[in-house]
């Protein structure tokens, strides 16, 4: 399977901030707008909402949509070292790259698929990406360092969110549940590989035996800096116990 | 109407359904026999008798019998890591191979005291016992043996617990020595520790970490199941059609089904493991 002949959906669609704007922080920016004004018994200066600021969605499919950025950002970085590895990452590597890049654009685009069936909406803006330049993608130390962190990340994120769907259609739990323990395979390969015996080591998994888990509001922190200058908000997300 | 795709479409959304179902054997006796018996005309009315049986009532299953069940799966575990240091063939093995395996075993262990304390914490009485069978490990002639059944019981146990997953969901969060659990955080994030498990041994034995169906064991009846680990169908759409979800993109076979793993029923599970078990 390959997708370098196309660009992913989300690029080739036309420029949609406005709509998505529009759609999903419209409720967000009224309330902003009406907090501000209802305190402020001077003259108002009601606050433009900012252009970079993309409020996920309240509930399954705010879920969806942090899980798809996780899948995006992974996906983005593995095309990265399918089509230019370090030239240290030995052939076997390779082919683990290249499965893993695989599985992380079917969960992308299938998530992508739930979010949006007739895949005419543009889910973000035409210019929002994954920025790779922190990374130092030139070399196999480099990119294992990068990959540990998503896949780690993903794998800590898929337990804790499963139970927070709060839909009686089960489609998404059920693929998401699929998933979760494929994302704790990546994680334990890419650790192998940086440092070899490390897939569950005491700084992933507690003295109970139990992943250590990463919230919304965690998940979402780590990745901010590599979205910018857009602003992911979770703030609409469900919060859960731990 | 074809049954077998409707029992394996709710499957697809509900994967306790078999389990709901007295047993996907009990069932296909049923419409054997009584479907010889009975008018086609009589075809929905059977239907519906199954499927009110299935689904009453079990909006959640007993979280007491359903962490039992988790409890049984790492005792078994843990014993069989514990014949596996102790065994003749583990002085020989690398540093790196006895430090996985003594990680493992440090994990299963743990699985078993938080589990334990689950089940009481919750007002069951954990399951005891549950050891590896002499019989059959002593069977085992050699270190790559014995892998080979460490890789069996960790993807089976990874396919358990998410069987075991719609039974947890929406169960109250419990609090346990001052710690408060989501029932089914709980046993997601151990299901996550296992399938690290899976991926080390998987990577020990030469085999790729996910299951592609190309593997060397990949034809045994642990990666079988009502829904195998070959299934390339994800919530009604399939992965390996042309132009499913992607434009211009159809994915392979092996990339479909390495992505997701799939569910085992407990009476599935049974099956599995009871052979294994003192």
């Amino acid at each position: 399977m390959s997708e370098h002949s196309h660009s992913p959906a989300w690029r080739a669609q036309p420029l949609g901030r406005r709509g998505f704007l529009r759609v999903s922080a419209a409720s967000a920016a009224t309330v902003a707008l009406v907090a501000a004004t209802g305190c402020d018994t001077s003259t108002p200066t009601p606050e433009l909402p900012d252009p970079h600021l993309l409020p996920l969605p309240a509930d399954d499919n705010g879920l969806f949509y942090q899980t798809y950025l996780l899948a995006l950002a992974k996906s983005t970085l593995y095309q990265k070292v399918v089509e230019t590895p370090p030239a240290d990452l030995t052939a076997p590597e390779r082919a683990l790259f290249l499965n893993m890049y695989d599985h992380e654009v079917a969960y992308r685009e299938l998530l992508r698929y739930y979010l949006d069936p007739a895949l005419t909406a543009q889910l973000f803006p035409t210019d929002f990406a994954f920025n790779l330049s922190s990374f130092t993608l030139s070399t196999r130390a480099g990119l294992l360092a990068a990959a540990q962190k998503l896949e780690d990340l993903a794998a800590a994120f898929y337990p804790v969110i499963i139970p927070l769907f709060s839909s009686a259609a089960s489609y998404q739990r059920q693929l998401l549940l699929k998933a979760s323990s494929v994302q704790a395979r990546h994680a334990a390969v890419v650790r192998d590989l940086l440092v070899p015996g490390s897939f569950a080591n005491d700084d992933v998994v507690d003295a109970a035996g139990q992943l250590l888990p990463k919230t919304p509001v965690e998940v979402n922190a780590a990745l901010a800096p590599f979205f910018a200058p857009y602003v992911i908000s979770v703030a609409s997300l469900p919060v859960p116990v731990v | 109407m074809n049954f077998f795709n409707i029992i394996n479409q709710l499957a697809e959304v509900d994967p306790d359904v078999m389990g709901r179902l007295d047993t996907r054997r009990s069932v296909f006796n049923s419409l054997t026999t009584l479907g010889k018996r009975t008018a086609l005309a009589a075809g929905p009315a059977l239907l519906a008798s199954f499927f009110t049986k299935a689904y009453a009532g079990t909006t959640a299953g007993d979280p007491k019998e359903v962490f039992n069940y988790a409890l049984s799966l790492e005792l078994l575990e843990a014993d069989f890591y514990k014949k596996m240091v102790a065994s003749q063939y583990f002085s020989g093995q690398s540093a790196a191979y006895q430090g996985a395996i003594n990680q493992i075993l440090k994990n299963e262990n743990a699985h078993v005291a938080l589990l334990q304390a689950v089940v009481s914490g919750i007002g069951g009485t954990p399951v005891t016992g549950n050891a590896f069978s002499t019989t059959v490990f002593n069977g085992l002639g050699s270190f790559a043996a014995q892998l080979e059944v460490a890789q069996l019981l960790e993807d089976t146990g990874v396919r358990a617990y998410k069987g075991r997953a719609g039974d947890l969901l929406g169960i109250a969060d419990v609090t346990i020595g001052g710690t408060a659990y989501n029932p089914l955080e709980t046993a997601l994030r151990i299901h996550s520790v296992e399938a690290r498990h899976a991926a080390h041994i998987r990577t020990m034995r030469g085999q790729t970490p996910w299951i592609t169906g190309s593997g060397d064991k990949d034809s045994q009846p642990n990666y079988a199941g009502a829904i195998p680990e070959s299934n390339t169908t994800q919530s009604g759409v399939s992965l390996i059609a042309a132009n499913a979800i992607t434009p211009n993109t159809t994915y392979s076979a092996a990339d479909a089904a390495a992505s997701f793993d799939e569910i085992l029923t407990p009476t599935e599970v049974g099956a599995l493991v009871t052979p294994l078990k003192q």
